[in-house]
């Protein structure tokens, strides 16, 4: 009779050639080196279209003012004009072709004025060049654009 | 069964499996598949940050979110804005409230103390993204290849293929890296790639007020924004891990964490 | 379905100071446990080693048992990992597309090797006991003999020549695989090591040190183990045959319970490699402080004042000096024996957390901190799989893998 010695050695193959066939069936064809190296290039090459179909959201304001032009146009001509609508009412996303969403967002808080207006306090930033309140003093109470217009907020030009 | 046709069935089977093995080893190694699916070589995507320029509104990172699908109210973001102030004592105190989604409001640091204006001897804001490193160690720490560099050079995250072990988070030095808290897979920042390769730029440039972000193609050397990078005097974060970074900044304090 | 909006790590984590929006203790019970776990596999192999390559014939009954705990071991070096992983059923991916430059990816190799190796080991220690087994039970009707005898069949894998000749070959193979496993069953818990160690962005786990300190204190865990399991085994047993003879049944023989002999020179390797760990940790420390890198404030902050307890009371202190203290007076008795052994276990465990939790126990901005609070009373999924339950199911699982393998395998009776 043969040795039996190398008996478990035939099993611990029979192992190894079942996790390449598993393999062979469960890794996509697509999985390699696509690049210079295997340390920084080793993957499945179709998530890289994958990617690129992800579904985007931000439109910009040049899509809004197709449409929208009196806002845009008052907008530019204030000191908001850097601001993007999208900034303030929200992700353009399908608006208005499929009517998602159907109406853009009218964030009325005083929270996302702030984010520009709090004072700080830092001078020589480039924050200190901005108007700015104290906001647990200054009309603790009101809406900022009970009084300041969003897309012209200086109020000597106030209607 | 006699031992002949034992020994034709133990030869059958041992040939069958030294065949599996070359064939299947060879479809993982071969490299003939890399030049046919490698991107545009004439791109190398880079980041320029002019860090006077930013207030610390936190747009960027309430685009980034809103783009890119992070769960609003989870504390984790892909970009973030980071606030220094440093007072007369000589210390510096540095913030970032849930990643300055809802910017900076308040004059207390958070998770530290109120600071007197009169004490400020300087302030300023930092925003933070993913560097898409040239040598990301999160790249070279993936398990199974779920994270990868594209040949313009932006470092993916397979959702499909990510075992959710979180190395390559703790192999980033900048934090950026986290775990989706709904797809349950690594994620990071990627510069927009859905946007930037159709010509746009990312949420977090095109959302900025102040022109405080840009992105840029590198190898453009025609590109404004590439032009700064390469003739002005720029700094990078952490630049002893060794993983060159392609995020710009100007105006680093000696500070920034 | 909604989806659950989870934050992992943001359950179990409070920030202080200057802490990056992203960071949370995202390795956190589990990751403790597994280098606990693999350390053990690897000690428990040592220790059989030990007898089968270096011939210390006082280890022989030992040596035994801790080859099939090895074994039981095993399995449960992968159970932390799955409970961790954020996609437990894509783990075998590092089979299927192992990223080499990664330390993990070595984890799908090295575990599959040293598992061939040491059911191998099993095997041919066995084989022998698996054909007397088929031939004793031939012919019996019973339905749980025919099962054994078919499951006893299937291990002989066909070899059921048991002459003086092919057992001595058995024997050889036995010594060879011992001696193969040894380096393998190292490479197993020092990639663990390596797992840490080469971690730039941490500046705690990143030392070169890293892998060495690692397989020093597992063989430190591994010897301890099984030195304590065995006692309480060999005791028990004496126990039950006191009790039986106390009935009156006089076919009992009282056992001598465990002997000293074994016990001492088991613990003197115990003793050799917990004086290497603690060098080498020591070492590791002081370098730290002398050349005050960067990050050498906050690590000192870390270690000196927050996991300060942790770290010098509990590792080193209770952990490690006292049991040494303990094993190096003169006249040890089982009792302080095993006294001895649960600190070191418990010393270890508090290695492996102070390294896992330790090096995220300050932020990557070096201003700021991380507080760990172990999940304890599950209310969710993931608060019981990375929170004290999960690590004691991992913590029990080895016990119950043995009770399920010794019925096959029986290690603690001469067969």
């Amino acid at each position: 009779m043969k040795s039996h010695v190398l008996r478990p050695l035939w099993v611990a193959i029979a192992f190894v050639a079942l996790v390449l066939l598993a393999r062979y069936f469960l890794v996509p064809d697509d999985f390699g080196v696509h690049g210079e190296s295997f340390t920084y290039n080793f993957y499945r090459a179709g998530n890289v279209q994958e990617w690129k179909d992800f579904p985007v959201k931000f439109r910009g304001t040049a899509v809004c003012v197709d449409c929208h032009s009196e806002n845009g146009e008052m907008l530019a001509a204030s000191p908001h004009a850097a601001i993007q609508c999208e900034n303030c009412h929200g992700p353009g996303r399908d608006h208005p072709e499929t009517g998602e969403p159907d109406v853009m967002i009218l964030d009325r808080g005083r929270a996302l004025c702030l984010r520009c207006h709090a004072d700080l306090g830092y001078a020589g930033t480039s924050r200190a060049a901005i108007p700015s309140i104290d906001p647990v003093r200054h009309n603790v109470d009101s809406a900022c654009i009970e009084c300041h217009a969003p897309h012209n907020p200086d109020l000597e030009e106030m209607e | 069964m006699t031992c002949s046709r034992r020994t034709l069935l133990k030869n059958a089977v041992k040939g069958a499996i030294a065949g599996a093995l070359p064939a299947a080893a060879f479809r993982l190694l071969s490299p003939a598949q890399a030049r046919s699916a490698v991107e545009d070589a004439g791109v190398r995507w880079g980041f320029l940050v002019d860090t006077a320029r930013c207030v610390g509104c936190g747009m960027c990172v309430k685009a980034c979110k809103l783009e890119n699908e992070i769960p609003y109210d989870a504390p984790v973001t892909r970009t973030w804005v980071e606030r220094y102030v440093v007072t007369r004592d000589g210390r510096t105190h540095a913030d970032s409230p849930m990643g300055a989604r809802d910017g900076f409001t308040e004059r207390k640091i958070h998770g530290g103390e109120a600071i007197d204006p009169g004490e400020v001897v300087k302030a300023f804001f930092v925003p933070k993204l993913c560097n898409q490193c040239d040598k990301p160690s999160c790249v070279q720490v993936c398990p199974v290849g779920a994270t990868y560099a594209t040949g313009d050079g932006i470092v993916l995250v397979d959702r499909s293929w990510c075992i959710g072990c979180g190395y390559c988070i703790m192999a980033c030095p900048y934090g950026v890296r986290f775990f989706h808290p709904v797809h349950k897979v690594a994620e990071k920042c990627n510069f927009c790639y859905h946007r930037i390769t159709k010509g746009m730029k990312p949420a977090c440039v095109e959302a900025c007020p102040f022109g405080a972000r840009h992105i840029c193609n590198l190898k453009d050397h025609d590109d404004p924004v590439t032009r700064v990078i390469l003739n002005e005097r720029v700094a990078i974060l952490k630049d002893e891990y060794g993983t060159k970074p392609n995020v710009f900044y100007l105006g680093l304090d000696h500070n920034v964490r | 379905m909604v989806e659950q909006v989870i934050v992992h790590g943001a359950e179990w984590t409070a920030k202080e100071l200057f802490v990056y929006p992203n960071e949370f203790i995202y390795w956190s019970i589990q990751i403790v446990m597994y280098p606990y776990m693999t350390g053990l596999v690897a000690g428990a192999f040592v220790l059989s080693s030990l007898y089968h390559v270096f011939g210390q014939k006082d280890l022989k009954d030992m040596a035994k048992f801790s080859l099939v705990f090895s074994l039981a071991l095993l399995p449960v070096a992968m159970l932390p990992l799955l409970l961790h992983l954020q996609q437990p059923l894509r783990g075998i991916e590092v089979l299927f597309t192992p990223h080499f430059t990664s330390a993990i990816a070595a984890f799908g190799i090295v575990f599959t090797a040293y598992a061939i190796i040491v059911l191998s080991e099993i095997w041919f220690v066995y084989r022998r006991y698996f054909v007397e087994q088929t031939m004793a039970l031939k012919g019996k009707t019973g339905f749980g003999d025919i099962v054994r005898r078919g499951i006893y069949h299937v291990l002989t894998l066909g070899a059921h020549d048991i002459s003086a000749e092919a057992v001595a070959k058995d024997h050889r193979a036995v010594t060879v695989l011992a001696a193969i496993g040894i380096p393998v069953a190292c490479f197993l818990h020092g990639y663990a090591g390596f797992i840490f160690g080469s971690v730039k962005a941490n500046a705690l786990w990143m030392s070169p040190l890293m892998p060495v300190i690692f397989i020093m204190s597992a063989v430190v865990s591994g010897i301890a183990l099984c030195m304590l399991t065995y006692i309480i085994i060999m005791e028990w047993k004496k126990f039950k045959a006191i009790l039986a003879r106390g009935r009156g049944d006089e076919t009992v023989t009282v056992i001598a319970g465990v002997e000293m002999d074994v016990m001492s020179k088991a613990s003197k390797y115990l003793l050799g490699f917990l004086v290497a760990a603690i060098t080498l940790e020591l070492l590791d420390i002081i370098f730290r402080g002398y050349t005050a890198m960067k990050s050498w404030d906050i690590l000192r902050d870390v270690m000196f004042h927050e996991d300060f307890v942790k770290i010098f009371v509990l590792q080193y202190g209770l952990g490690n000096l006292v049991p040494f203290v303990l094993l190096l007076l003169p006249g040890v008795t089982i009792r302080r024996l095993v006294v001895a052994l649960v600190l070191i276990l418990f010393g270890v465990f508090m290695m492996r957390w102070n390294v896992v939790i330790g090096g995220q126990a300050f932020s990557l901005s070096f201003a700021g901190f991380m507080h760990y609070h172990l999940p304890m009373i599950p209310h969710s999924l993931e608060t019981y799989k990375e929170g004290l339950f999960g690590a004691l199911t991992v913590a029990v699982t080895p016990f119950v893998i043995f009770w399920l393998i010794n019925k096959i395998v029986p290690s603690l009776k001469e067969v």
